[in-house]
């Protein structure tokens, strides 16, 4: 069967979701990351939540539409990856779940214990979930222990690789027959790593343009040499999953575009541009998913261990009437979406200094406000 | 073994999670008519009455969005095979909830925790009204999706594929206004502006004796009178609305679902004018097995709106069975199968969910009787009563949960009933829980996360209940000198964040 428009579609709006996701909550993790490294005292730390804080819970819903969309327009490939990663999933989700009750209550309670608490938790699962993304999205690039088959009393049984339509046609589905383990590879650990440092450039840049001063500087100052490791990392990470792993020629287009944009964020960082650096670093990450995209597509999974068992969007894909309707929403409420994301950005435009810090940190005292008790 | 590992894990999970799911839901726009009240007016009591609340609202919005993440993705990791059976229908409302309502919750959240003061007061008093909006939108959808696993509108099997359909593009529409979704929509609405009222009757009542009898009484009637009479008048009109929607939706159960509401009604053998059963006498259901109030009829009026007659016949679980072994067959992979739900289960959470939703109602109206005039209660055992029965709307909503979830087993899809017998049964939409689960998953894997997801939750669920402990001991600071004025940002480009950590 030949790929339709809807299914080359959505399979475009997914990558566009993740690209979402990925530019603006890989600032968010950034920042979470360089947090104890950037900042000199509490006051600062605040200044450098501050500049995520009204933005991160929207740009995290860029995953969930993604999740979502996956299910709707894909099952197959839902199915298959969540379960198949089933353990890595697990971790994200408890970071993710921390990584949130870490931003939305540190500012709770006024002590110091109660804030150092809740920021070594950001910090440590920002540097955590962000090399778990790195993984999977490596595995994704690699291809995966995926096979064709189905289980009887907890056995897998393999279907022949020739005969993979019969197969399916007679109940068989596509299944991640690894483990967590088998999601380990130098390679995909290599991915985490790098993700690490692109976020990370990411976060300072992101500090730099969203503050002013001293703090700015010292952001800027991380991030001339921040971006450097990047350029390196990515151009490494980008050559060997090309060359090694991409099943698809046109791969090496948006690579060649995010390498450009890589080097124009490290050039513009060392000329202290840093609205510029920020942009190309921007642009830098959402080519670099194009790539990831391009390189297993128009498979919705890649298999390592024989290529007939590839989960292929065709097969992975949702009726076309489900995603007509999926796209008549997309094409309603994407642009408004956007648009008020947009309107949120500017409104939280103005640079800040630490001045703009008060003092007095937010939330409650330890001990409950004394009252006058009359009687 | 993975279907019990998966099944508890799904339960704990989503029982966790809405724990939180109702206060924001009920919360948010409560918090957003008290804003507007004051914007309307300038009078500043109300201004600080929706931030007093608004912070525990946000205390709850955190746990909520955090668990949140963990719904949508386990379908995926523990039951693939459901996953790619509906996904069809099932991943499009959870797709639609996310673009339509998330990101209206989420970024309207943001502008208005940080925003005061950078934006206008106006757009500030509609961001709230606007992550309201979401929130609500966002029960929507995901009582679609829901209600297409109880009653799977708008869907078609697929032989080729072995999997269910959407019906076309009406189909959609079908799922999203199906009334099995409406039903419950206007139900678990109704109950989450009951679970918010109530907590703002208990605190705001809790408040009001407190100041009254230290001698406050100014703050007592500019504050926390006019809090305790807006909660108060929540919780009379919505658990009214709760239990007008909740007989309703109950007959409409009865309809799509006879074994849910046979074994919640306690009914072995079927007939007319069922009395209504207080008690169990053991936990299988049996000729004799239910202790009746003798007022005849009574669970039949419940059930189908009639005392007597041939229209107050309830149909009863071992009836059911027969007709559903004969429909779908006695065994499946050489066990025998029970079409009918855990009946203690059923049947106690059925009570507790409607003994509590009335005891609402009875506590709203000595609430409003304590109030009522220029009276200002200064009984700390008013006081107490309403602090202790907060929890009363939530545990009923609990248990209106599982009563759903559990009440549809052993079906994870529930097949359409008006089709059986007319259609092949091979042909129909439906799914046994058992065959819902993901192969590849290890029950390691299972056991382990279902701890970690226990233990974290259990942390995390002791610092959300201190934390709005400790906010809602903390009052309102009456005395602080302070009006919100809008900045200027063209004179003051560097205005500081409303909310600073």
């Amino acid at each position: 069967m030949e790929l339709t428009f809807l299914q080359i579609l959505w399979f475009i709006l997914i990558a566009v979701l993740w690209i979402g996701y990925l530019t603006l909550e890989g600032f968010g993790f950034g920042v979470g990351m360089l947090i104890p490294i950037v900042s000199k005292n509490d006051r600062e730390r605040r200044l450098a939540l501050g500049t995520i804080g009204p933005h991160w819970d929207g740009n995290e819903v860029f995953l969930l539409t993604a999740g979502g969309a996956t299910f709707a327009a894909f099952p197959a490939w839902y199915a298959t990856m969540f379960s198949g990663m089933y353990t890595a999933l697990v971790l994200i989700l408890l970071l993710l779940i921390i990584r949130i009750c870490a931003l939305e209550w540190r500012g709770k309670i006024n002590t110091a214990k109660w804030r150092n608490t809740w920021d070594t938790l950001h910090t440590t699962v920002a540097w955590l979930a962000t090399l778990v993304w790195g993984v999977a999205f490596g595995n994704l690039v690699q291809g995966m222990a995926i096979e064709v088959g189905h289980y009887e009393n907890g056995v897998f049984k393999a279907a022949d690789p020739n005969a993979v339509d019969a197969a399916l046609k007679a109940g068989d589905n596509h299944f991640l027959t690894g483990g967590f383990f088998s999601l380990f590879t130098p390679f995909t650990v290599f991915s985490g790593l790098v993700f690490l440092a692109i976020f990370a450039t990411h976060g300072a840049l992101y500090m730099a343009i969203k503050t002013r001063g001293e703090f700015s500087v010292r952001n800027m100052e991380l991030a001339k040499k921040l971006t450097l490791v990047t350029v390196a990392g990515a151009a490494i990470w980008g050559l060997w999953a090309n060359f090694a792993y991409s099943a698809n020629a046109l791969s090496i287009i948006p690579l060649l575009v995010a390498a450009l944009a890589f080097i124009a964020a490290a050039f513009f960082a060392q000329q202290n541009k840093d609205v510029a650096a920020f942009f190309a670093s921007f642009t830098a990450i959402a080519f670099a998913v194009v790539f990831v995209f391009l390189t297993f597509g128009a498979n919705a999974l890649k298999s390592y261990v024989n290529e007939k068992y590839n989960l292929t969007l065709v097969q992975a894909s949702a009726t076309s009437p489900t995603q007509t309707i999926m796209t008549i929403a997309a094409v309603i409420f994407v642009p408004i979406v956007l648009g008020y994301t947009f309107w949120a950005y500017k409104s939280f435009a103005a640079r800040m200094a630490v001045e703009n810090v008060p003092e007095k940190p937010a939330g409650l005292g330890p001990q409950v406000r004394a009252f006058e008790t009359a009687k | 073994m993975n279907v019990d590992l998966a099944r508890w894990q799904f339960g704990i999970t989503t029982v966790y999670h809405f724990l939180l799911v109702p206060l924001t839901i009920g919360l948010s726009p409560l918090v957003a008519v008290m804003q507007t009240r004051w914007l309307k007016s300038g009078d500043q009591r109300w201004l600080r009455l929706s931030e007093f609340f608004g912070k525990i609202l946000l205390i709850n919005f955190a746990l909520g969005v955090a668990t949140g993440i963990v719904q949508e993705f386990q379908f995926g990791m523990n039951w693939s095979q459901y996953s790619l059976f509906v996904g069809d229908i099932f991943g499009a409302p959870l797709a639609f909830e996310a673009l339509l309502a998330f990101f209206l919750e989420s970024v309207f959240l943001g502008v208005w925790i940080f925003g005061r003061g950078r934006v206008s007061p106006k757009a500030h008093t509609a961001s709230i009204w606007l992550a309201a909006l979401g929130t609500n939108i966002s029960a929507l959808f995901i009582l679609a999706a829901n209600s297409f696993m109880q009653h799977p509108v708008g869907a078609v099997f697929n032989p080729e594929t072995g999997r269910a359909e959407l019906d076309g593009m009406g189909g959609f529409l079908k799922v999203i206004f199906s009334p099995t979704t409406l039903y419950a929509f206007a139900h678990t609405i109704t109950a989450s502006l009951l679970v918010a009222g109530s907590l703002i009757a208990g605190i705001s009542l809790w408040w009001l004796v407190r100041r009254m009898n230290a001698g406050d009484t100014a703050e007592a009637t500019n504050y926390w009178k006019p809090a305790a009479h807006f909660g108060l008048v929540t919780m009379l009109v919505s658990s009214l609305l709760v239990i007008g929607t909740g007989h309703f939706m109950g007959q409409h159960v009865g309809e799509i679902q006879p074994t849910k509401m046979s074994a919640a009604m306690g009914i072995y053998e079927g007939g007319e004018a069922h009395p209504l059963g207080l008690a169990l006498t053991s936990t299988e259901l049996g000729p004799d097995s239910v202790i009746t109030l003798p007022i005849p009829g009574l669970e039949s009026f419940a059930a189908t709106n009639h005392f007597s007659g041939p229209d107050s016949y309830i149909p009863g679980t071992k009836d059911l069975q027969e007709q559903f072994a004969k429909q779908f067959g006695a065994e499946v992979n050489g066990m025998p199968v029970n079409y009918i739900p855990n009946v203690f289960v059923s049947f106690y959470s059925f009570r507790i969910m409607m003994g509590l939703g009335f005891a609402s109602f009875i506590l709203s109206i000595v609430g409003l009787a304590a109030i009522k005039g220029d009276k200002l209660p200064t009984s700390k055992g008013l006081a107490k009563l309403f602090i202790w029965t907060i929890p009363f709307p939530y545990i009923a909503s609990i248990f209106g949960w599982i009563l759903t979830e559990m009440g549809r087993q052993p079906w994870v899809v529930y097949p359409i009933v008006a089709e059986m017998g007319v259609k092949d049964s091979n042909q129909m939409v439906k799914l046994l829980t058992e065959n819902a689960v993901s192969p590849t998953v290890l029950s390691a894997e299972i056991v382990i996360s279902m701890l970690a997801f226990t233990l974290l939750y259990a942390a995390l669920g002791i610092v959300w209940f201190l934390l709005v402990k400790r906010y809602a001991k903390e009052g309102i600071n009456t005395n602080a000198d302070y009006e919100v004025k809008p900045v200027d940002l063209k004179a003051e480009p560097n205005a500081t964040l409303s909310f600073n950590y």
